[in-house]
């Protein structure tokens, strides 16, 4: 009965190879968007779900081309118009919000007058109308006093409200089709949460279709009423939200959901191996029979059809979708972490602090940070040998700030880091002997930056087994050898180059070059926050078979609690560069919880339609750490008044052994969290 | 999404890549076309000598000012030497002086800039204000200075034209060692203890190479324009030496009678010029690398 307004009719989308090959990145897709629905396409990076997204407007990438097909707005095909026609139609009837688009306004134009200018673009309002309409849509985006948020730049809102200004700027025109590229990626979870609240409650007010294109399902769980989940350019499961995620009868997306580590479950998620096939290098059968679990003979040498199912108003590309129809409550196991806690201590950082402040020429003479109000403050955190200690927190509380201050990259401002509870490490690198380095090594986010693009991985893992252990030749290629098998990866990957590897293998011969080191303690600095859900479970078992077999102690940083669940111990809460609670995992996954704890877990996105985020407190993001009293202060909804303005509350310690800081007694502090 | 997975390739040699750098360069025709120029050129160069069919300084007053014709293919100037002789030889002083020039150019200019971009703060402001005061002085005049000073020998000519010439490329290198100076790996490899010679060695330089040879060769083909211009204002090489700046000094004002005088030197200057320009787009286009830098013609 709904009117369908952009219907994708067998879609391909492919470029020319070197040598001629036609390659698809979109192989026959077909669907249709209703009028006022709103539809999740999911798939892991180069499923091509953004270039399907942008083929919805008409867009398609410069060096790709159509190699088939159509897509079909208002029963005109976008990819056939003239650039003319379309730009009458872009911006107007179809609005698109790119990925981090807050972070791509235009820095020295102010917000009103961006905004302004995508409304002369995008409607026939009169310069009266405008102003009005400004307003209006800054109010629709429930951005606080917009006449006075018209007048900032860009980089006087925070990254949520540069988020809301695309949004709005987006909904000037007023679309029938809203298309959004990541739209919550790279956003602090607290701000994730708000800002896919408000895309919800725009939908439902402005009727607008939406179609969300996300890598994490838990976002699109939030948001959508239908799912469509890409494997290697094709759709291969599309159907009800609900049913996708409670009842996936794809294996692709029963194996994904599968390895998203969940609130609930300690422990690791099983992973799914292997990786998605790149373009062009497809095989006969199905593109997912390397991964799959269910597979059988004939999926090897046959391609299933996409088969639309009646009773369940879903499509589905698998021979056996009717095995898994009956047991697919996605029953998830979870590998239990193994604890090799020792009892004697191997790290114990006391009374850190530190500061980016610039030193004024009176300082650099006498060698010191003068700073009362540093970006880090007060650390005490004793680390056991073999425990894995995470440090959780927004983007700014100063986890890489602390990890850095350990590995002697940042020096601090006052406070000992002592190793193995009798030598203290000198907060200056230049001044650590090479075994002080050694025992110490870091493993990046982002392996893509962390690797040198001109070394091979061979010459990535012999630096530091060269730089500490003075191998040569054939001992040193055995030894590398080894690591490379101690992170699964055959001896044949010596001779690649990074760009040659996946991200999860790359991420793996960043591990393999952390363990050459042989070190006592390695510093995980969002490891698995660049890789794929289905990637992120196998690096995360493999970090943790890893340590089980030597010992390792980790400091673990993440913004993903649920990560964080999986594989810590014991978890560190930070804010604004002060620690807010500490204590073993369990305990502080559960109540009473320091209200800045709470408001995080509250904000996790789970791929669960039924687990909705509960938005505690505003989004807001303070520039700098308050001068006194507690430093949640400023966003704490059961602030008490003055005492949390001047004192700086007392640590409180719960039977479990859980670390809180707060003024709120711990009886009084669990009661309102119960419900 | 990164297409270019596809590709899988295994390590290479390094005569394999420059071997396939070059074929990517002649694979477009403005690069066919500038590798060829150069390629004569410098042939030219290393053979005219043994080909040259008249001894370059050998004056004949009988003989002033010809017309080109069968026995002078370009005709002969106004002391009776022959045009074509001088012409082939006229770019080998060029050639090589700039070479050399470029390379030491090279040299300090890169270090310096990769030695600022990983220093930083203080000393790379002060390093970086002195190298924009230099900058700004009209090189040609400060040429002037020291070759006046110092005579225009060889030895004079190659570092003095390689200093001026070598700043540019210290802002290249600077600029290219400071977005590597952020990546990862560099923070890496600091963790780890290795020593500032061994990052910049290992680490900064591979990734930086490429943008400073692009910088490099360009700097070669301005580098010619200016020790032309040198020795068109009588302050390059001397007389009788073939040199196409010192020819087109002495032959232009005979350019409305004899313009064969002036044309051959024009012609073998401005050709090489935009020879080695278009190798150095081709190359650069040929390493993936957005050249800024403007071309000198
Ligand atoms: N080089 C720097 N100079 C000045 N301030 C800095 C610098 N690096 C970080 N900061 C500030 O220090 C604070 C802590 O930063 P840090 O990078 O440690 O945060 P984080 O918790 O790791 O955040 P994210 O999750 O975004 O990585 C922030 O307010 C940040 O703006
Ligand atoms: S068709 Fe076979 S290989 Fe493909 S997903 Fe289904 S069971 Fe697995
Ligand atoms: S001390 Fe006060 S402001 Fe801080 S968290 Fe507790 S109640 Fe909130
Ligand atoms: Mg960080």
């Amino acid at each position: 009965m709904t009117e369908i307004i952009q219907k994708v009719k067998n879609l391909s989308i492919g470029f020319k190879s070197k040598k001629g090959e036609e390659i698809l990145i979109l192989r026959n897709i077909s669907t249709n968007i209703k009028k006022g629905e709103t539809v999740g396409i999911v798939g892991e990076s180069g499923s091509g779900k953004s270039t399907l997204a942008l083929a919805m407007m008409g867009y398609v990438k410069h060096g790709l081309y159509t190699i088939g097909g159509e897509c079909e707005f208002n029963s005109s095909n976008l990819l056939k118009m003239k650039n003319r026609d379309l730009e009458k139609i872009r911006g107007r009837k179809i609005a698109m919000i790119p990925q981090n688009a807050g972070q791509a306004l235009t820095p020295n134009l102010k917000i009103g007058y961006q905004i302004d200018e995508a409304l002369k673009l995008h409607s026939d309002l009169k310069e009266e109308e405008r102003e009005q309409k400004i307003s209006e849509l800054l109010n629709k985006v429930r951005l606080p006093s917009p006449e006075t948020i018209a007048l900032r730049y860009p980089h006087e809102l925070s990254g949520g409200q540069q988020q809301r200004v695309a949004v709005a700027m987006a909904l000037a025109g007023t679309p029938d089709l809203l298309l959004l590229d990541e739209p919550t990626t790279g956003l602090d979870v607290t701000t994730q949460a708000h800002v896919l609240e408000l895309l919800n409650f725009i939908a439902k007010d402005t009727g607008t279709s939406m179609v969300y294109v996300s890598h994490d399902l838990g976002a699109i769980a939030q948001v959508s009423d239908r799912i469509i989940v890409m494997y290697s350019g094709e759709i291969v499961l599309e159907g009800p939200s609900r049913d996708i995620l409670k009842k996936p009868i794809h294996p692709y997306t029963y194996g994904l959901l599968k390895s998203i580590p969940k609130l609930s479950l300690a422990g690791l998620p099983q992973s799914m191996p292997g990786s998605q096939p790149q373009p062009g290098t497809m095989q006969r059968g199905c593109s997912f029979f390397d991964r799959c679990d269910f597979s059988e003979e004939k999926c090897k040498s046959n391609s299933p059809q996409l088969e639309y199912l009646e009773e369940l108003n879903t499509s589905v590309r698998c021979f056996n979708h009717k095995s898994l129809m009956n047991d697919s409550q996605v029953n998830q196991t979870v590998n239990k972490i193994k604890t090799s806690l020792q009892d004697k201590e191997i790290l114990n950082i006391s009374e850190v602090s530190i500061s980016y402040a610039k030193q004024n020429l009176l300082d650099q003479v006498l060698n010191r940070i003068s700073d009362d109000n540093p970006t880090v403050k007060d650390i005490n955190i004793n680390i056991k040998k073999g425990e894995t200690i995470a440090l959780v927190g927004e983007s700014g509380s100063g986890k890489s700030t602390i990890l850095k201050s350990i590995a002697g990259l940042l020096r601090t401002k006052g406070g000992v880091i002592k190793f193995d509870q009798k030598r203290n490490l000198p907060s200056d690198l230049k001044e650590r002997d090479p075994n002080d380095l050694r025992i110490i090594q870091l493993i990046f986010q982002n392996p893509d930056e962390s690797l040198n693009p001109n070394h091979t991985v061979e010459e990535i893992i012999a630096q530091p087994l060269k730089l500490y252990f003075g191998l040569k030749g054939e001992e040193l290629k055995k030894n590398i050898k080894e690591l490379l098998q101690k992170v699964r990866l055959g001896e044949f990957y010596m001779s690649r180059y990074p760009r040659q590897l996946s991200g999860g293998e790359k991420q793996r011969v960043a591990v393999a070059r952390a363990f050459a080191a042989k070190p006592d303690i390695i510093l995980c600095d969002e490891v698995t926050s660049a890789l794929d859900v289905s990637v992120q479970a196998a690096v995360l078992n493999l970090l943790q078979q890893l340590k089980e077999d030597f010992g390792t102690t980790y400091i673990f940083v993440s913004h993903d609690l649920a990560v964080v669940r999986a594989i810590s111990d014991r978890v560190a809460v930070l804010y604004q560069g002060r620690l807010c609670e500490v204590g073993p995992s369990k305990d502080v996954y559960q109540f009473p919880s320091h209200p800045y704890t709470e408001v995080l877990l509250g904000a996790v996105l789970e791929p669960d339609p039924d687990i909705k985020p509960k938005l505690v407190a505003e989004d807001i993001v303070e520039e700098k750490p308050p001068q006194k009293g507690c430093s949640f202060q400023g966003r704490c909804s059961r602030i008490l008044g003055d005492i949390c303005k001047n004192e700086i509350p007392p640590w409180q310690i719960t039977n479990s052994g859980n670390s809180i800081r707060c003024h709120i007694p711990l009886k009084e502090l669990q009661k309102d969290q119960i419900n | 999404m990164k297409l270019d997975n596809i590709y899988q390739e295994e390590k290479k040699s390094n005569f394999t890549k420059v071997s396939e750098i070059i074929i990517t360069m002649a694979s477009r025709p403005s690069g066919f076309i500038g590798l060829s120029i150069l390629i004569f050129h410098v042939i030219l160069a290393f053979i005219s000598p043994y080909i040259a069919p008249y001894d370059f300084k050998a004056i004949n007053p009988t003989l002033m000012l010809q017309a080109p014709s069968a026995e002078y293919w370009f005709g002969t100037d106004d002391l009776g030497r022959d045009v074509f002789t001088r012409t082939i030889l006229g770019g080998r002083t060029a050639l090589t002086i700039t070479f050399f020039g470029s390379l030491i150019a090279l040299l300090w200019g890169g270090l310096l800039g990769i030695f600022c971009g990983l220093v930083g703060g203080k000393t790379d402001d002060i390093v970086m204000r002195i190298v924009d005061a230099f900058l700004s002085i009209p090189w040609i005049l400060a040429m002037l200075l020291i070759v006046s000073l110092l005579g225009t020998s060889t030895e004079v000519l190659i570092p003095a034209l390689g200093f001026f010439y070598g700043k540019g490329i210290v802002r290249v290198a600077r600029a290219a060692t400071h977005d590597v100076i952020a990546k990862d790996f560099i923070v890496s490899a600091r963790a780890r203890g290795h020593s500032n010679f061994s990052i910049i060695w290992y680490e900064i330089i591979p990734n930086v190479r490429d943008a400073i040879l692009v910088e490099g060769a360009m700097r070669w083909s301005w580098m010619l324009l200016g020790f032309s211009s040198l020795s068109f204002l009588g302050f390059g090489v001397s007389p009788p030496t073939p040199d196409w700046g010192l020819m087109i000094s002495n032959a232009r004002g005979l350019m409305s009678f004899a313009y064969w005088s002036v044309i051959a030197p024009i012609v073998g200057l401005s050709s090489l010029i935009i020879g080695i320009n278009l190798t150095a787009d081709a190359f650069a286009k040929a390493l993936g690398i957005d050249r800024s830098t403007k071309a000198p013609v």
